[in-house]
C-alpha cells in the first residue's frame, strides 16, 4: 500500500465553517499539504482538539479526529499516546483553550514529554464566545468583557512551555506558509512533547494583532527568524542583528564597527538563550523559529518499555495465578 | 461476661477471660468474636487487624472486617483526632457485618480507648497497654484522672498488660534504637491475641519475612515481638483460657482474603484479559480510591497502563483517549473526583465510548470525612452532567462483590459502547472478607469486535438490538472517521444541528441505556418470595447489615424480607411488580433517601426510607428497631 498521498487526500468531505479570511485557513491549508511528506498512511494520523475555533480544526482533516471538550484536549491525547503508541497523534488548540482552561494539561502534557504535536493558535482573543479577551491578550485590552481594559497581565506562549521544560518549542505565523510548513516538519520529527504557537490573525474581533509581523511593508524589520548556528540578523536590509550588551540584548545595525561575529549565535540547545528570546518584546523583534529543542525520553515510550520490562521478567500476565495469590485457604 | 455464650455442647471453664491461673490452660469455644484494635494512626492497628483478620481466614472462620481510620495521616500522638481503629468479627456461623460492637477492645492509649469505649457493651473485654496510660497520654486524651485506676471502667474486664515494657525486653538483645522497638508493640498485641483466640502465627511470620525482606533486623525484632506476645498469652496468669472459634460452614472452594479496593482491581484485570485488549487506568490519588491505583500499578505484565493523572479531569479525560484507541479504559475516583469528571463522562456519553467510571463513596458534602463511608452520590452518578445523559450504575454489595462487579461494568461498557460508574464505598473498599474464589475460565466472555469494513461504515451505525454504535479505533484502514462532543446526525455522526436529530439521538441514547434491563437477572427476594409484610431494599454495602438484620428478625417469626439491588440503572424490570407484593417497602440507604426517591418516582410506590449520614455503616441493631418499628405502624 505504498501509493503516495496528495494533499486532497487530507482534506476531509466537511465543509469549512471558520469566518471568511480567518487565519484558520491559511494553517490548515498547510498542515494538508505537509502532511503527505510523512508517508505516515492516514488511519495511523488523529487530530485531537478541544473547543474554540481552532477546535474545529480535526473535522476538516481527513484522518481520524476527536474534537472533545473545553480545554481537555492534551490529557485525551495522552490516554491515547500512551495505549496507542503507533499513532501519529495531533492535538490542535488555542490561546484560551490551551493556556486558560486547560493550561493545566497543557503545561503536564509538556513536562511529561508525551510524544505529540502541540499547535497553539494564538490570536490574543476569544474569538468562538464573540470577543472576550483571552490569556494572552496584552494588558490593558479594551474587550467586551474589559470595558475599562484588561487588568490581566498576559501568558507568553513560548515561555510558558519553556518553563513547563517542553522539550521543543517554536513559533510561526499562519501567513508565512513556507516558513509554517518547515516549523511544522521539524515538529513533527521531534520525538516527544513538540510545542508550536502559531501567531494566528482572528479578523473579526482581533484584525491585526500580528500586523507588525505579517504586513509585508514592514514585517522584515520586527521578525527575527531563529536558525540553529546562525547570528541573530535580521531587517529589511538584514542588516540589523542582536548583540549582547553586559547580559542584557539590544539590537545594533550591523557595519560602522559592528559585524556578525559580534551578534549572538542561535543555539537550539541553550534553554537560557531560548527563555532569553522567548521574552523579547518591542523594541526587539518577535522571534519565530525553533527557540529550543532538546532529547528527553518520552512518558509513553518509557511506560510502554516498563510494560514490555515487566513482561520480561515476570512472564506474561496469568490470570488464574494473579487470582489466587497471596494466602489462599480451601474450604471442603 | 462480654463474649458470646459458648457453643451448646460445650461446658464453660471460667466466667471470663480472668480468673485464678491454671497449670493446663482450657480452651473456651465461641460462636462468634468481634474485636477492635485501636491506637495511634502510628501504632500499626491497621496492620495488626489485617494479619489478626488473615490468621482467622487461614483458620476457616467467616469474617468480615470494618477499618476505620483518621484521614490525618499523623495527627499529633495520643491525640483522639489521631485514633485509628480496625474492627474484625470472626465466627463459625456465615458472618455479614464487622458486628455492632466489640467484645474486646486492644486499646493502645487513653485517646484510643476514650474514642472507643462508648461502643463496648457491659462486661465487655478491654485490653490496655499499662505504660501508655501514663499523666502526659492522660491529659493529652482528655481525661482528667486516669481511667485505669478511677474506677470509671468498673463495668468492664480491664487487662493491663506492660505491652511497651514487655516487648522491650524481648527486644533488649537486639539493640534497636526505642523508636523501632516501640514500632513492633503492635506485633507484641498480635502475638498476644492469636494465642488468646488459638489462631496460628505462621501466615504472620512468613508476611513479616515477605514486607521486611531488605530489613533483616527488623524483621528479626516483628518476629521476636509476635512471638513474645504469643508466649505470653500462654504463660501469664492474667488470662484463665483461651478461645477457640470453629470453622465455620461456608460453600467449598478455595478462598483468599480480599478488600473491595483490591477485587475491583482484579475484576478490571480480568475483564481486561477476558478481553483481550490492554487496561488503562487515567486516575489522580483520592481517598479511599487510591489503593485502587496502588495495586494496578502493580500489573504491568498482564498489559495494564496507569497513569497518574495531573487531576481528576485529566484522569478521566485520558482514559477517554485510551477508549477511543481500543483500550479497557477506567477511571477511579472518591465523590469530589466525580463532581470534577461531570463534564468529561458526558462526551464520553455523548461520543459513546465505552469506559468505567469507580467512585469509591466517601461522606461528603465537599471534603467531608474523606475516610468515612456513604451512599450519597447515587443521584449524581444517575444525573450529575449537563443535558439527558443516562449512564448504566452497577453498585457492589461486600468487598468480594467488587470484583464481580468492576467485571460486569466492563463487559456492559464494551457491549453498548457507554461509560458506566461503579459505585463502591470506603467501607468496602477497607473493607475485607473471604472471597470464594472464581475460575478463571469460566467468567462470562467479554466480547470486543472493532468495526473493520471500510465498506458503508459510518460511526454512528448501530447494533439493531443492543443499539451500540460501532468501535472504530484509530489505523483500521478505511474507517477515518471525526466524532466530537456537538450533537451529530444519526448514523453518520456529522456534525449537526437539526432539532428533530438531537431528539432523536437522545431518545436513542436513553433507550439503549434501558435496554440493558434485558440483561438483568430476576429480582431474587431473600424472604418471602410470594410478598409480606415488610421489604428491606437495600443497595450498595448495606448488604451485610440489612441481610442480617432480616435475618434476626425473620429467626423471631417476623415477616420480613430482602431485596438487594446490583443494577440501579437501569433498575431491573421485575422490580416493580416484586415490591409491590409486601404491604410495606423500606429502602435502607446511608445518604438522605437517593434510591427511595427514585423508587417513589418511577414506581409511585409510597416506599419508607430508613437513612443514616454518619460515616458509618448502620448497626444491625439500629435496622432491627426501625424495621420493628415499620412492623408496628
Amino acid at each position: 500500500m505504498a501509493t503516495a498521498l496528495t494533499r486532497k487526500d487530507f482534506v476531509s468531505d466537511q465543509e469549512v465553517r471558520w469566518c471568511p479570511g480567518c487565519g484558520d485557513y491559511a494553517i490548515l491549508a498547510q498542515v494538508q499539504k505537509i502532511m503527505p511528506e510523512f508517508g505516515i498512511p492516514r488511519e495511523n494520523i488523529v487530530f485531537i482538539s478541544g473547543i474554540g475555533c481552532s477546535s474545529r480544526f480535526p473535522y476538516y482533516m481527513n484522518t481520524y479526529g476527536f474534537h472533545t471538550i473545553h480545554g481537555r484536549a492534551p490529557a485525551i491525547a495522552t490516554g491515547l499516546k500512551i495505549t496507542r503508541p503507533d499513532l501519529d497523534v495531533w492535538v490542535v488548540t488555542g490561546d484560551g483553550d490551551g493556556l486558560s482552561i486547560g493550561g493545566n494539561h497543557l503545561i503536564h502534557a509538556l513536562r511529561r514529554n508525551i510524544d505529540l504535536n502541540i499547535l497553539l493558535f494564538n490570536n490574543q482573543i476569544y474569538g468562538l464566545t464573540k470577543g472576550q479577551y483571552s490569556p494572552t491578550s496584552e494588558f490593558g485590552k479594551v474587550t467586551k468583557s474589559t470595558p475599562m481594559g484588561s487588568v490581566d497581565f498576559p501568558f507568553n506562549p513560548i515561555t510558558v512551555a519553556l518553563g513547563a521544560h517542553a522539550t521543543f518549542v517554536a513559533r510561526s505565523v499562519d501567513v508565512e506558509q513556507k516558513h509554517l510548513g518547515e516549523t511544522l516538519k521539524r515538529a513533527h520529527g521531534h520525538r516527544g512533547a513538540a510545542f508550536v504557537e502559531i501567531l494566528q490573525n482572528c479578523n473579526i474581533f482581533n484584525d491585526g494583532a500580528f500586523n507588525d509581523v505579517t504586513d509585508k511593508a514592514i514585517k522584515a524589520d520586527h521578525q527575527l527568524v531563529l536558525e540553529n548556528g546562525k547570528p541573530l540578523v535580521f531587517g529589511k536590509n538584514r542588516d540589523k542583528g542582536i548583540r549582547m550588551n553586559g547580559n542584557r540584548p539590544e539590537v545594533v545595525t550591523l557595519g560602522h564597527g559592528v559585524s556578525e561575529a559580534d551578534l549572538v549565535v542561535h543555539d537550539e540547545t541553550n534553554l537560557s538563550l531560548a527563555f532569553m528570546l522567548g521574552n523579547f518584546e518591542a523594541p526587539l523583534p518577535t522571534p519565530v523559529g525553533v527557540f529550543y529543542a532538546t532529547n528527553r525520553p518520552a512518558y509513553d515510550a518509557a511506560m510502554n518499555a516498563q510494560l514490555a520490562e515487566a513482561r520480561a521478567k515476570q512472564g506474561e500476565g496469568d490470570l488464574a495465578a494473579l487470582l489466587k495469590r497471596g494466602d489462599t485457604w480451601t474450604v471442603s | 461476661m462480654a463474649l458470646p455464650p459458648e457453643a451448646a455442647g460445650h461446658a464453660a471453664e471460667s466466667s471470663g477471660l480472668g480468673g485464678g491461673g491454671s497449670a493446663a490452660k482450657p480452651h473456651a469455644r465461641r460462636d462468634s468474636v468481634v474485636i477492635r484494635f485501636a491506637g495511634d494512626s502510628g501504632d500499626g492497628m491497621q496492620l495488626a487487624g489485617m494479619q489478626f483478620t488473615a490468621e482467622s481466614a487461614l483458620a476457616g472462620n467467616d469474617i468480615a472486617t470494618l477499618p476505620d481510620f483518621p484521614a490525618e495521616i499523623r495527627a499529633p500522638a495520643g491525640t483522639i483526632a489521631g485514633v485509628s481503629g480496625f474492627q474484625l468479627n470472626f465466627s463459625s456461623r456465615e458472618v455479614f457485618t464487622a458486628g455492632d460492637e466489640p467484645n474486646v477492645l486492644v486499646a493502645m492509649n487513653p485517646a484510643a480507648l476514650k474514642a472507643n469505649l462508648d461502643d463496648l457493651p457491659p462486661n465487655g473485654v478491654i485490653i490496655v497497654d499499662r505504660e501508655a496510660f501514663n499523666e502526659a497520654n492522660v491529659k493529652r486524651a482528655g481525661y482528667a484522672t486516669n481511667p485505669l485506676t478511677d474506677h470509671s471502667l468498673d463495668k468492664f474486664q480491664v487487662f493491663q498488660v506492660d505491652v511497651s515494657k514487655l516487648t522491650n525486653a524481648a527486644l533488649h538483645s537486639t539493640g534497636l534504637n526505642n523508636r523501632a522497638v516501640f514500632r513492633c508493640r503492635n506485633m507484641f498485641v498480635l502475638g498476644m491475641l492469636s494465642w488468646l483466640f488459638q489462631r496460628p502465627i505462621e501466615s504472620t511470620e512468613r508476611w513479616l519475612e515477605g514486607r521486611f525482606r531488605k530489613t533483616p533486623e527488623l524483621l528479626n525484632a516483628n518476629l521476636l515481638a509476635l512471638r513474645a506476645g504469643f508466649n505470653y498469652g500462654d504463660t501469664t496468669e492474667m488470662f484463665a483460657s483461651s478461645y477457640e472459634v470453629q470453622p465455620a460452614k461456608i460453600v467449598p472452594g478455595l478462598y483468599r482474603n480480599i478488600t473491595g479496593n483490591s477485587a475491583t482491581a482484579l475484576g478490571f484485570v480480568a475483564a481486561a484479559v477476558k478481553s483481550g485488549r490492554p487496561l488503562f487506568l487515567g486516575s489522580y490519588p483520592i481517598t479511599p480510591a487510591s489503593d485502587v491505583l496502588h495495586e494496578l500499578a502493580g500489573y504491568k505484565n498482564f498489559a495494564v497502563y496507569t497513569f497518574q493523572a495531573e487531576d481528576e479531569i485529566a484522569g478521566v479525560s485520558s482514559a477517554i483517549g485510551a477508549a477511543f484507541g481500543g483500550a479497557i479504559a477506567i477511571t477511579t475516583t472518591s465523590g469530589p473526583g466525580m463532581n470534577l469528571k461531570a463534564e468529561a463522562v458526558g462526551l464520553a456519553v455523548k461520543t459513546e465510548l465505552p469506559m468505567v467510571i469507580t467512585d469509591v463513596q466517601r461522606a461528603g458534602p465537599s471534603t467531608g470525612m474523606p475516610t468515612k463511608p456513604e451512599q450519597a452520590d447515587l443521584l449524581m452518578a444517575m444525573y450529575g452532567r449537563h443535558g439527558e445523559s443516562p449512564i448504566p450504575i452497577i453498585a457492589a454489595a461486600t468487598p468480594a462483590d467488587c470484583f464481580e462487579c468492576a467485571y460486569e461494568a466492563v463487559r456492559l461498557a464494551v457491549s453498548y459502547m457507554t461509560p458506566v460508574i461503579l459505585l463502591t464505598d470506603g467501607q468496602l473498599a477497607n473493607g475485607s472478607e473471604p472471597w470464594l474464589l472464581p475460575d478463571a475460565d469460566k467468567l462470562p466472555p467479554i466480547k470486543v469486535e472493532f468495526a473493520s469494513d471500510p465498506n458503508g461504515f459510518m460511526p454512528y451505525k448501530r447494533n439493531p438490538e443492543t443499539l451500540a454504535r460501532l468501535w472504530a479505533i484509530p489505523g483500521t484502514p478505511g474507517l477515518e472517521h471525526r466524532i466530537g462532543g456537538l450533537s451529530s446526525e444519526d448514523v453518520t455522526g456529522n456534525v449537526s444541528y437539526s432539532p428533530a436529530n438531537n431528539e432523536l439521538m437522545v431518545r436513542t441514547r436513553a433507550r439503549k441505556i434501558a435496554g440493558i434491563a434485558r440483561e438483568i437477572p430476576p429480582t431474587t427476594i431473600f424472604g418471602d418470595a410470594n410478598g409480606g409484610d415488610v421489604v428491606v431494599l437495600g443497595w450498595g454495602s448495606t448488604y451485610g447489615a440489612v441481610r442480617e438484620a432480616v435475618k434476626q428478625l425473620r429467626d423471631k417469626g417476623k415477616s420480613v424480607s430482602h431485596i438487594h439491588l446490583r443494577y440501579l440503572n437501569p433498575l431491573p424490570a421485575d422490580l416493580s411488580d416484586q415490591l409491590r407484593k409486601f404491604k410495606k417497602v423500606m429502602v435502607a440507604e446511608m445518604n438522605m433517601g437517593q434510591l427511595l426517591k427514585m423508587i417513589r418516582a418511577d414506581y409511585l410506590i409510597d416506599a419508607v426510607g430508613c437513612n443514616k449520614i454518619q460515616g458509618r455503616p448502620f448497626k444491625v441493631n439500629e435496622l432491627i428497631n426501625r424495621i420493628s418499628r415499620l412492623l408496628e405502624g
